[in-house]
């Protein structure tokens, strides 16, 4: 194949086939994904892997055919890797038989494929998470460290909150990096690519909902880099587990309802507090949001229930996986809103789900798991979006706080607050 | 009228089909899944925020857009649509490609026998003139002809 990028001896010597055809292919398929971006070289990555793809769905044969090649010629990769949740929770998420079989249909390639990704290099069986930046769970970078990682939410957070460096890399692409050990550098890997083309002006009379925040911002920039002023006066100039929350969940509604992979928070994200407006370039757009911003992007969103007027059947918490002080926080609203309503039970289905190291330490604190199991809130460590899609369950009339699961499903987005009424009064009518 | 545009390279090769268009991003995987979920015979576009390709058939077509967005599975869902024959024969992108519509027609190229022919880079006129139905001819040399 022809290439300008420059290859060192040895990475010529896998691309010519000399460690075998299937590394061939997996260097090739770096190499021609470098050539498109103009990358120069490759470059070494320095902290495990996380990937997106953790559903066995027959259909993607095409995939498990890849995943063979690779596990017949025995190679791993360097690091062990965490990759997102299991689609499937029958112990927490309630399934009828018909959905049962349907799964069982779908999914038959879950096991297998596990199988595959245990060989391949997987961290363990409680890697299945797309906050793979818990610490709990432990696959968190250092800024700077040049990653390959997939799950649009965990690349934009790791780029963002932490600053480490990682392209938007697609399924399998993510896989190919952390076989080889190495990435084309490009785009969000170098200093250019890391400055803002727009700049966010926040002016809301009251701290955004972060997910339809993130979605506004992903709609208008898209795949560009936003810096987004006004936003400290809200959640502060201190990085805490607040903040990250927070951010977390505004930054996968901008990566699923646009294609963010970075976006800088004036006073706050790493590099913004290091470089200020230095990290802006010239001539950059701006986008004001405010209350009425806010309002029209939530209001555009449609309504896709077979019938509009459905009653609710399941809700939806955690898209992405909540972390420790989510489910802590989460539990103390379902509380309030219970007396309110002076009830003692949700009156739906409620799933809250996180990551399954996540779920332990929240095992852990005993007064609130108990609480929040009395009320009839089931935890799962399940993907909600993977659930939701088949066209059995894109039937259900299903409610959530997540934009990215509004996004890829037919499930139905309310905010924080409208959530925690609608899930204990069991009807979304006020 | 006929129309010439110039744009560079991603996956070469020549192929003749009919433009189905999107003026927005296309996100891949709500736009495929449905279609690939419920093994259809056709890909429809299922991303009920994309009117532009909405209930549209895709599989075959020379799909004309300005980039990709939403999930990083969508490089894996554009692989697996082709291994089964479900892609469209060629994604004309306006702008330059971005890194999940590159990985997936890379994938397709490099693993699959069904490849994707691929241009980026024909700008905003070739997207505001190219309207559905048109007929598309790709040659290897990156040249699109929209009649």
């Amino acid at each position: 194949m022809d290439y300008k990028m420059y290859l060192t001896e040895e990475e010529k010597a896998i691309l010519n086939g000399e460690k075998g055809d299937v590394m061939a292919k997996v260097m090739k398929s770096l190499v021609m994904y470098g050539e498109v971006f103009n990358a120069k070289r490759m470059v070494p990555i320095n902290a495990p892997s996380h990937f997106v793809t953790s559903f066995g769905i027959s259909i993607m044969k095409a995939v498990f055919d890849i995943m063979d090649e690779i596990n017949n010629e025995g190679i791993t990769t360097i690091d062990k890797f965490t990759v997102d949740p299991r689609p499937l929770d029958y112990a927490n998420v309630k399934c009828n038989p018909l959905e049962k079989l349907v799964f069982g249909i779908m999914y038959g390639k879950q096991d297998d494929y596990e199988e595959q990704l245990r060989k391949t290099g997987l961290k363990d069986s409680n890697a299945f998470s797309c906050t793979c930046y818990m610490n709990e769970v432990g696959n968190i970078p250092k800024k700077g460290d040049i990653l390959s990682w997939a799950e649009s939410s965990a690349v934009v957070y790791a780029n963002s909150v932490i600053g480490a460096r990682c392209n938007r890399n697609s399924a399998l692409i993510e896989m190919f990096g952390a076989i080889l050990g190495k990435v084309p550098e490009f785009d969000l890997l170098t200093d250019e690519g890391r400055k803002a083309t727009w700049i966010i002006e926040v002016r809301t009379s009251k701290k955004p909902e972060a997910q339809v925040l993130g979605s506004a911002i992903g709609m208008k920039v898209m795949s560009e880099v936003p810096y987004i002023k006004g936003l400290d006066k809200f959640i502060g100039k201190e990085l805490n587990d607040k903040a990250k929350d927070y951010l977390k969940d505004m930054g996968a509604a901008t990566a699923s309802n646009g294609a963010v992979g970075l976006y800088h928070v004036e006073n706050l994200t790493p590099e913004a507090v290091e470089q200020k407006e230095e990290l802006i370039r010239e001539k950059a757009k701006v986008y004001v949001i405010d209350d009425a911003e806010m309002e029209r992007v939530k209001k555009s969103y449609p309504v896709i229930w077979k019938n509009k007027d459905a009653k609710p059947t399941r809700c939806f918490i955690g898209c992405p996986h909540l972390s420790y002080n989510q489910l802590v926080e989460w539990t103390d609203r379902m509380t309030k809103e219970l007396e309110k309503q002076g009830k003692k039970k949700v009156s739906m289905e409620t799933v809250f789900t996180a990551a399954p190291d996540v779920v332990e330490h929240f095992k852990k604190n005993k007064e609130y798991y108990e609480r929040i199991v009395s009320y009839g809130v089931k935890i799962s460590s399940i993907c909600p979006l993977m659930y939701m899609n088949n066209p059995i369950c894109a039937k259900r009339a299903v409610v959530t706080n997540s934009n990215k699961l509004r996004t890829y499903t037919t499930s139905r987005y309310f905010t924080d607050e409208e959530i925690t009424s609608i899930a204990v009064r069991g009807d979304i009518a006020r | 009228m006929k129309r010439e545009f110039k744009g560079r390279n991603v996956v070469a090769g020549s192929v003749q089909a009919e433009a189905v268009v999107s003026g927005n991003g296309m996100n891949t995987l709500a736009t495929f899944q449905k279609s690939i979920l419920a093994k259809k015979k056709t890909v429809v576009g299922s991303d009920q925020n994309n009117a532009d390709l909405y209930k549209k058939e895709i599989t075959g077509k020379a799909l004309c857009l300005p980039r990709t967005i939403g999930s990083t599975t969508g490089g894996m869902v554009l692989q697996s649509a082709a291994s089964l024959g479900l892609a469209p024969k060629a994604m004309l992108f306006s702008e330059g490609i971005d890194s999940i519509g590159a990985a997936g027609v890379i994938l397709s190229d490099v693993w699959t026998v069904n490849k994707i022919v691929t241009v980026d880079g024909l700008g905003q006129e070739f997207l505001d003139y190219v309207k559905d139905g048109m007929i598309i001819t790709v040659k290897e040399d990156g040249t699109v002809i929209v009649e």
